[in-house]
C-alpha cells in the first residue's frame, strides 16, 4: 500500500505494510536515524517524534495512522543544531552514550512549546515516558529549564 | 620514512571544545556501501600512531578505548594533548583502527574498555605517546632552523627558536621520521595544564541532533535484516524450525541456525538460536514471531530465582568455604595473618553477639537504551563488521577465529554505543551478524528485540548474605564472621568488598559458597562491588547501633590510619550535614565503598510519608580517585553510576522462572525515570593527590543503596535487606 508521509516538511511516498509502525518507515524508508528503536512497546521513548504538536512514540503507531500528518523527528529541530533546547543540551553537557537523546529532545521540545516556563512537576509528567540509562535526568531537568530562558 | 596520508578506516567524529558543531560526519558516507568508501578520516602526517596533524595544525588524535557514554573519547584526546601541547580548540577525535591495533601487535597496548581503567591505568603510555611526539617536533625544528634542540620551546601548537617560529603542522611530517635516541619522561603528577580542568566532553554536540550514529544506524548497499531468538533457557539447545510456515511471509529471505559451541553458556559464545532474514527488520521480526521452534531446554529448565534463593538460604545455614591464601590466612590485602580458626570461638565468648538477616541483590541485566545492532558484510577476501563492544581488538580476533580467516582481512568498524556498562564485554552479537552473512551470503543487518537482548544479556550475578559479629566492651567489633553466596559461574563477584573491606575487625573469617545456576553472567558496572557493597555497609550500620556508636564514627573510628578513607569520611562528616536524628519520618544514612581504586562515600536523606512511600531527597558523593583529570566529566560520572545503582535499589530485578527471565521489556523490568531521580545529587571531589589513580566511571553506584536503606532505617527504624525495595520485606 502507498503511504505519504509528511517528515520535517519533505514528503515521502512509501510502499508498507500499513501495520508497520511509523518508526521503521522513518528509519529505514526516509533514512532518517536520529531517530531510534529502544524497546518497541512505547514504554522507553527513544523512538519520540513530534506530529500535530504532541510527543508520539513512533515505535507502536502505525505508519498508516501518521499518513498526511505533519511529523518532526531529531532532523527537523534545527537546521545547525542550535534550537535552544539543543544548545541547553549542549551547555549542561546532558548526553552521555546519546542514544536516548533524540527522544528526551522531541519531548522537551514539545514540551516548552505547549508550556514555556514548566515547573519541576510538569518537567516530570512530560519527561517521565522517556528512559535513560545513563541516568542524565538531573541534567536534563536542569537544561529544560535554561532552554525555557534562553526561549 | 615519511608518510602523509587519508587513513581509510579513520572516521572522524568530533566537536569543537566549545561544544560547537561537528567537523565532519563520514560515517553517512557509508551509505554508499563497500567499506572502501569510507575514505574521510584523519589526514596529515602521521607521527606516531596516535596521531596526526595536518597543514592548519588540527590535531587529531586515535583513542583505542570504546566511547559508551564515560568520555573516553575526550579523557584520552585529553591526556594525549596535556602532553603534545596544542590548543584543545585543535584537537579533534578518531576512532582507532581494529584491523590495524590487532596485526601490528596490539599497536595501541589495549582495546579493552572496561573496570574505569581507561584514564587510571592507561595514562603513562597515553601520554608517552603525546609526548614523545612533542620532542620529536622540537627535533624536526632544531634541524630545520639548524639550532640545538635545547633552544627549541614547543608551546599550543607552535615552536619557536629565538626569531624562528612555525607550526606544529609544518614539521609534522618531519617529526614523523625522527627517531629519538632516549624516550621523554612525562610529566610529574599535578604538574599540567591541561588535564585538571573542566572540559565538555568532546561528542556531545554530535548526539542532540541525531548525527551521532550507533550500530543500528549503519546501512550498507544490498543489505538485508535479520532478528534473532535465542533458546529462552541459557544452555537449551535448538531441536528443530518449520521455515516453510513462515517462508511466503512478505520479505522472507532465509532461517539460519546459530549454535552454541561450548557445553554451557560462555564467555561470548552464541547461544542455540534461530535467525530470520527478510527484506526489513519488521518483516524479519514478525516472521520471526511466528516461525514454530522446538527447543531442548537443558538443565536450566528446573532453575527459578526462587529454587536459587530456597538453597542459598540453606548454604548460608552451613558453613561455607573459607577464604584463604597459600598459609592458610584471611587472603585480604590488608589483614595479613589473621588467623581465622578462632573467629567462631572468638565471637561467642565476646560480650555482645550481633546475629544478621540475610541480605540480597538479585540478576539484572544492563538493558542499554541502545538496542543491541550489528551489521556483517562476509566476503571471499574481505570481512567488515560494525557493531558496539569494550574491546574492538578482541571482537576483530572473535569474529576472525569464528570464520576461519587471516585477521589481516577482517575489519572492526567501532561506532557510538548507546551504553555499555559492562555489557559489551560479553557480546556476541557480532559472531551472530557474521554467522547470518555468511549463511546468506549478503551484507546483514542484525538487531536485537528488546525480548531478545533481556533474555540473552549476560546478568550481574545475585548474591545472599549474612553474618555474626562480637563486639567487645567498647562496643567496637572483636570478631566478625561473613558468609556470602554467589553462583556457581564466578564464584569471585561474591567476594569483591567483602573480604577487602576496609574495617580493621581484629579477627576477621569469609566464608563463601555459590547456588546452582544457569545464567550466563558476566561483568556489569561495580561488579561485586554494587552487590557486596549492600550487605557490608549495612552490617557495619547494623553493628554500629548495637554497639552504641554513631554510624559515621564508627567508619571513621574503624578505618583509622587508611588516609584515603579518613579525608572522604571527614568530608561526609563536615559538608553532608550528618544527623541521625531528623525525625519526622526524615532519616539520612552513609555508606562508603571503594571500587576500581577509588573511594565513594554517599550520605542519602529521605522521607518516608505514613503511607510508606521513600522520597529520595538529597544524595550527596564524596569521592576521592586520588587525581581527577577532567573534574566536569567526574562529576557526571559520579551522577550517573549514582542513578544507575539508585535505580536498582528501587526498580529492577529480574525474574527468573522455568530457567527463563520473565521480565524482558521495560514493562515488566522497571527502569529509574525522571520523576524518581532528586531534585539535589551533590559531588564532592576529595582527592588525596598523592601519587595514585582511581576510576570514575563506576564507584558512585556501590554506596547508594546501603546509604538509602540506612537513611530508611533512622526515618522509620525498618531495614530493607534485598532489592528492589519495592518488593522487599520490611
Amino acid at each position: 500500500m502507498t503511504i505519504k508521509l509528511n517528515i520535517n516538511g519533505q514528503d515521502h511516498e512509501l510502499d508498507a505494510d500499513p501495520q508497520m509502525p511509523l518508526l521503521w518507515a522513518i528509519r529505514e524508508k526516509a533514512g532518517l536515524t536520529g531517530t531510534k528503536f529502544g524497546c518497541g512497546i512505547a514504554q522507553c521513548g527513544a523512538c519520540t517524534v513530534i506530529i500535530d504538536g504532541n510527543a508520539v512514540r513512533s515505535c507502536n503507531m502505525p505508519v498508516s495512522a501518521a499518513a498526511g500528518k505533519a511529523i518532526r523527528t531529531i532532523e527537523g529541530v534545527s537546521e545547525n543544531n542550535d534550537h535552544p533546547v539543543q544548545l541547553a543540551w549542549q551547555d549542561l553537557t546532558v548526553p552521555q552514550c546519546g542514544y536516548c537523546q533524540s527522544g528526551q529532545i522531541m519531548s522537551a521540545v514539545a514540551l516548552l512549546e505547549r508550556n514555556p516556563k514548566p515547573s519541576d512537576n510538569e518537567i516530570d509528567q512530560a519527561m517521565a515516558g522517556n528512559i535513560c540509562r545513563c541516568g542524565t535526568y538531573p541534567r536534563i531537568r536542569a537544561a529544560i529549564h535554561k532552554a525555557a530562558e534562553l526561549g | 620514512m615519511t608518510k602523509t596520508f587519508t587513513r581509510r578506516n579513520f572516521l572522524k567524529i568530533s566537536a569543537s571544545a566549545a561544544g560547537g558543531l561537528m567537523i565532519g560526519f563520514p560515517m553517512a558516507a557509508r551509505a554508499q556501501g563497500a567499506a572502501g568508501a569510507d575514505a574521510a578520516g584523519a589526514a596529515g602526517a602521521e607521527i606516531n600512531a596516535w596521531l596526526t596533524i595536518d597543514a592548519n595544525n588540527i590535531v587529531s588524535i586515535v583513542t583505542p578505548q570504546s566511547e559508551l557514554g564515560q568520555g573516553a573519547f575526550t579523557a584520552v584526546p585529553m591526556m594525549l594533548a596535556e602532553e603534545l601541547d596544542v590548543p584543545w580548540e585543535s584537537v579533534r577525535h578518531v576512532f582507532a583502527d581494529a584491523n590495524r591495533h590487532v596485526n601490528n601487535d596490539n599497536l595501541y597496548v589495549s582495546t579493552s574498555t572496561g573496570g574505569s581503567t581507561t584514564v587510571s591505568r592507561r595514562h603513562p603510555y597515553i601520554m608517552q605517546a603525546g609526548a614523545s611526539a612533542r620532542e620529536r617536533l622540537r627535533h624536526a625544528a632544531a634541524a630545520r632552523w639548524g639550532v640545538p634542540v635545547e633552544d627549541v620551546v614547543a608551546k599550543q601548537g607552535t615552536l619557536t627558536a629565538g626569531s624562528n617560529s612555525g607550526t606544529y603542522g609544518e614539521f609534522a611530517a618531519d617529526a614523523a621520521g625522527i627517531t629519538l635516541e632516549t624516550e621523554p619522561a612525562i610529566k610529574a603528577y599535578g604538574d599540567w595544564w591541561l588535564l585538571g580542568t573542566e572540559v565538555k566532553r568532546l561528542d556531545v554536540a554530535a548526539k542532540t541532533n541525531g548525527s551521532a550514529m550507533y550500530p543500528i544506524d549503519v546501512t550498507v548497499d544490498g543489505m538485508v535484516h535479520a532478528a534473532v531468538k535465542a533458546c529462552p533457557v541459557p544452555g537449551g539447545r535448538l531441536v528443530s524450525f518449520d521455515f516453510e510456515a513462515i517462508k511466503g511471509m512478505p520479505g522472507v529471505i532465509a532461517a539460519v541456525k546459530l549454535t552454541q559451541t561450548k557445553d554451557v553458556p560462555a564467555f561470548t559464545d552464541m547461544r542455540d538460536s534461530v535467525a530470520v532474514v527478510a527484506e526489513s527488520w519488521y518483516q524479519a521480526n514478525n516472521a520471526l514471531a511466528s516461525l514454530p521452534i522446538e527447543w531442548d531446554l537443558g538443565r536450566g529448565a528446573s532453575i527459578s530465582y526462587e529454587s536459587q534463593t530456597a538453597e542459598a538460604l540453606s548454604l548460608l545455614g552451613k558453613p561455607g568455604t573459607v577464604l584463604k591464601d597459600e598459609e592458610g590466612n584471611l587472603g585480604n590485602k590488608r589483614d595479613k595473618g589473621v588467623n581465622q580458626d578462632e573467629v567462631p570461638g572468638l565471637i561467642e565468648s565476646s560480650s555482645k553477639v550481633v546475629t544478621g538477616e540475610v541480605f540480597s541483590r538479585p540478576y539484572e541485566a544492563h538493558a542499554t537504551m541502545m538496542a543491541p545492532a550489528a551489521v556483517a558484510d562476509v566476503k571471499d577476501d574481505r570481512v567488515d563488521i560494525w557493531t558496539f563492544t569494550q574491546d574492538i581488538g578482541r571482537s576483530l580476533t572473535e569474529v576472525a577465529d569464528q570464520l576461519g580467516r587471516d585477521t589481516a582481512n577482517v575489519y572492526l568498524h567501532q561506532t557510538y554505543m548507546g551504553g555499555g556498562f559492562g555489557g559489551g564485554y560479553n557480546m556476541f552479537i557480532h559472531r551472530q551478524a557474521a554467522a547470518i552473512s555468511a549463511e546468506v551470503g549478503k551484507p546483514v543487518k542484525l538487531i536485537l528485540s528488546r525480548e531478545e537482548d533481556i533474555a540473552q544479556d549476560s546478568m550481574r550475578p545475585p548474591v545472599w548474605s549474612t553474618y555474626k559479629a562480637g563486639l567487645g566492651d567498647d562496643g567496637l567489633p572483636v570478631a566478625l564472621l561473613t558468609h556470602v553466596v554467589g553462583e556457581e559461574k564466578q564464584p569471585g563477584f561474591s567476594l569483591s568488598y567483602v573480604a577487602d573491606m576496609p574495617y580493621k575487625v581484629p579477627n576477621r573469617r569469609h566464608e563463601s559458597s555459590q547456588v546452582q545456576s544457569h545464567m550466563p553472567i558476566g561483568y556489569h558496572r561495580a561488579p561485586g562491588a554494587n552487590a557486596n557493597g549492600f550487605f557490608v555497609e549495612q552490617m557495619v550500620d547494623e553493628l554500629a547501633q548495637a554497639g552504641g556508636w554513631d554510624p559515621l564514627e564508627w567508619r571513621l573510628k574503624m578505618t583509622e590510619g587508611l588516609e584515603p578513607y579518613q579525608r572522604v569520611l571527614k568530608a561526609m562528616k563536615e559538608k553532608s550535614g550528618w544527623t541521625t536524628d531528623l525525625g519526622n519520618g526524615e532519616g539520612m544514612g552513609c555508606a562508603i565503598v571503594e571500587s576500581h581504586g577509588t573511594i565513594a562515600g554517599c550520605v542519602a536523606t529521605v522521607t518516608v510519608s505514613r503511607r510508606g512511600q521513600i522520597f529520595v531527597d538529597k544524595l550527596q558523593y564524596f569521592m576521592n580517585s586520588g587525581y581527577t583529570i577532567n573534574p566536569l566529566n567526574a562529576r557526571e560520572q559520579a551522577e550517573s553510576s549514582a542513578i544507575w545503582e539508585m535505580g536498582y535499589a528501587f526498580f529492577g530485578g529480574l525474574d527468573i522462572r522455568a530457567g527463563r527471565v520473565v521480565n524482558t521489556n521495560f514493562d515488566s523490568y522497571s527502569i529509574i525515570r525522571l520523576p524518581d531521580t532528586p531534585l539535589d545529587i551533590e559531588v564532592h571531589q576529595e582527592n588525596s593527590e598523592d601519587q595514585w589513580w582511581g576510576g570514575l566511571g563506576e564507584p558512585a553506584g556501590p554506596p547508594t543503596p546501603p546509604a538509602i536503606a540506612n537513611a530508611i532505617f533512622y526515618a522509620t527504624g525498618s531495614r530493607i535487606r534485598s532489592t528492589p525495595f519495592s518488593k522487599a520485606a520490611v
